[in-house]
């Protein structure tokens, strides 16, 4: 009797170590295909900055490989346009405009959060209703503003417009608010400046939020692209996004592809290397800004 | 440090904009606190203490009133200024920090002539830290220690810049009974150790009477006794504070005097002198009760019901405001009555009495 059970015991485990094998297998093979389809672009990206030109345009139908993988793409690249320079002015763009950026962030975030002043309230919901009106609209505004101002072709012009983010903003706030009031009033007591009391302790403890919001300013202002494009048409002021452009135009007749993906390379490596690093803090940034209390 | 409260008042604007008329948080308090001493402010959820507590501290300012230190009017002086430290019902402490970097962080503050080096600060944190017997947690961060511990912390945190006036806000209500027990001895040891005038909120009558040298009952506001724990547990000014202290709760009847009789129902319980006729509230404390087949107070039994060291007779009365009667009785005298009444005595010294209309409590001799 009892081994007619046990019989049946272990016949049942096999059927969950079975069911449980075959869950796992679709799992992973779903999870291939899907890391095939986010890699495949990056494949072809690299794949088709060592292919050579020439190679590229007699292919009438691409090929999946080379056997001839050259580097001269990527001295083209540099030589045929001022990428370096380019290079350059988007460092320069990226690492000013998320540096003013986290400045002013951080204090209006603080401000809403932790200070009382009239009307803000109001102010923020303003704030917040600005996230409504779409992008483009204040793409035109802010071009002929900044036209008007004379500071097209400037660096002032490409990153004035960006230095600030209500949505960031908002994300920051939420995140202060959660710090308990008791910290603020145990400071108060010891003579804690609000000032310090905002790099001492709200800083530290929002800590994982603010590098991710400065990490997704540094991609965004990384991948820039309609705003400098409007706003400068003298090339010692181009960023990379639109020097890829202008590699794309100087090809022989024909677009030289291969010389602009080696740009893209080129150009996508940094922040593959900042997302290496960083891809933990920004999903515990994303995920403690989520959720509340 | 000697603390002097007069007339302080505290209004809020009512939350709630609508309504115009104001929260009265603290009300005319007007009290002096004796130098060293362990004081528990005490009452119902609401009553003002925490906004008592930080009027005292600084963190408010009052709408009315004086605060002394001392002699020294502090009044208009800024938190820093003032020499207090202050324990949170959260314990407040800085989770980023370790241990050793929040007790310093008081002394970071510190401004001119008073300003430390890292050396002294290193010193000062350490005695703190040995007072209250955390030397060894010292590199942790708060995340990583018990409840207890993190007290402690803020204790240490409070101490550290050894102040005149030591402000605890419920500290206790987030542990657990046992730890809760001997926290608060603890507490009341480390008082005595350094001396410090300490008030100490809470909303636990059993824990301020245990700790403290004198208790400030209060209530919506307003004080309505200050005193020696026992004193005011045994003399209540009125029915509130009466029902507020003491566990279990006093029993309270509806009860009446008539020619020098207190009656509760129909019976006449106590020959008493010196007050009017009138209906009164009859509070009878539960160990005011003894039993006896042939007492003045007639119950109906319901149950006995032994709760460690106490063993208590459960009984109901038509006159009786609540559910139902509890008699503490020595063990021994544990049976059941035959007939389902059970009969006390009461002992006249546990027996009090309060005016029907003002609750205020009328004094009689037995
Ligand atoms: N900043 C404020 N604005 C308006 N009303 C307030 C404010 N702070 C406290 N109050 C009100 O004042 C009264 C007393 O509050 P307080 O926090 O002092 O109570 P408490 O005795 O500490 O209560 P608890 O035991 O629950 O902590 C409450 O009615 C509260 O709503
Ligand atoms: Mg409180």
């Amino acid at each position: 009797m009892s081994n007619i059970t046990m019989e049946n015991k272990t016949i049942d485990t096999q059927k969950i170590k079975r069911t449980e094998r075959i869950k796992k297998a679709v799992l992973y093979l779903l999870l291939t295909l899907w890391s095939i389809i986010v890699i495949f672009p990056f494949y072809w990206m690299i794949l088709t900055s060592v292919k050579s030109y020439s190679a590229y345009n007699s292919e009438y139908v691409p090929k999946f490989y080379t056997l001839s993988p050259t580097l001269k793409n990527y001295i083209d690249a540099f030589t045929a346009v001022p990428l370096s320079r380019y290079f350059f002015n988007t460092f320069i763009f990226t690492v000013v405009t998320t540096a003013i950026m986290m400045v002013v962030v951080v204090l209006s975030a603080f401000a809403f959060a932790r200070l009382d002043f009239k009307g803000k309230d109001i102010v923020f919901a303003l704030f917040l209703s600005l996230m409504m009106i779409p992008n483009e609209l204040v793409v035109i505004t802010n071009f002929v503003t900044i036209t008007n101002l004379d500071m097209r072709n400037s660096y002032i012009g490409l990153i004035l417009p960006s230095v600030t983010s209500v949505f960031y903003i908002y994300f920051l706030k939420e995140n202060f608010e959660q710090i308990p009031e008791e910290l603020y009033k145990a400071a108060k007591v010891d003579g804690t400046s609000d000032f310090k009391y905002l790099l001492k302790v709200m800083i530290p403890i929002s800590r994982p939020t603010i590098v991710t919001i400065a990490i997704l300013k540094v991609i965004e202002c990384w991948n820039s692209y309609v705003w400098p494009r409007l706003i400068t048409d003298k090339q010692e002021y181009y960023l990379v996004s639109n020097g890829i452009q202008e590699i794309r135009e100087n090809g022989f007749g024909r677009e030289n592809i291969p010389a602009m993906m080696a740009a893209v390379v080129v150009i996508s490596v940094p922040l593959i290397v900042l997302f290496l690093i960083f891809h933990n803090k920004i999903m515990e940034g994303v995920s403690r800004g989520g959720t509340k209390g | 440090m000697k603390i002097r409260l007069e007339h302080l008042t505290k209004r809020f604007p009512n939350r709630n904009k609508k309504i115009k008329t104001e929260v009265v948080a603290v009300n005319d308090f007007d009290i002096e606190i004796p130098d060293g001493k362990l004081i528990g402010l005490l009452g119902p959820s609401g009553c003002g203490k925490s906004t008592a507590l930080n009027l005292i501290c600084g963190l408010e300012a009052p709408s009315e009133g004086r605060i002394y230190f001392g002699d020294e009017d502090v009044t208009d002086i800024p938190p820093e200024k003032r020499g207090v430290g202050l324990v949170f019902q959260n314990y407040a402490l800085y989770p980023h920090l370790t241990v050793r970097e929040n007790i310093i962080f008081p002394l970071q503050n510190l401004k001119g002539d008073k300003k430390l080096t890292k050396d002294e600060m290193n010193r000062k944190a350490e005695e703190a830290a040995r007072l209250v017997q955390i030397e060894n947690l010292m590199d942790r961060r708060p995340g990583e220690m018990s409840g207890g511990q993190q007290q402690r912390v803020a204790i240490a945190r409070a101490l550290v810049k050894m102040p005149n006036v030591l402000l605890l806000d419920e500290p206790l209500s987030n542990l657990d009974a046992r730890l809760r027990l001997q926290t608060r001895e603890e507490l009341s040891r480390i008082q005595k150790e350094t001396g410090i005038t300490t008030i100490f909120v809470t909303h636990d009558q059993e824990e301020a009477m245990s700790i403290s040298d004198m208790i400030v009952v209060m209530k919506d506001g307003v004080i309505n006794q200050t005193g020696e724990p026992q004193k005011v547990y045994d003399d209540p000014v009125n029915l509130f504070v009466a029902k507020f202290l003491g566990t279990p709760p006093i029993n309270v009847f509806e009860g009446e005097v008539r020619d020098n009789k207190l009656y509760v129902g129909e019976n006449d319980i106590l020959d008493i002198k010196g007050a009017d006729d009138k209906k009164v509230y009859v509070g009878i404390r539960p160990e005011g009760f003894v039993l006896n087949p042939a007492g003045r107070l007639k119950c109906k039994f319901v149950r006995v019901e032994v709760m460690g060291r106490d063993t208590s007779v459960i009984a109901t009365n038509e006159a009786f405001l609540g559910e139902s009667i509890r008699a503490i009785i020595p063990t021994e005298e544990k049976k059941e009555p035959a007939d389902g009444v059970v009969c006390f005595d009461v002992k006249p010294f546990k027996v009090l009495i309060f005016d029907r209309e003002t609750e205020e409590r009328i004094y009689f001799e037995a």
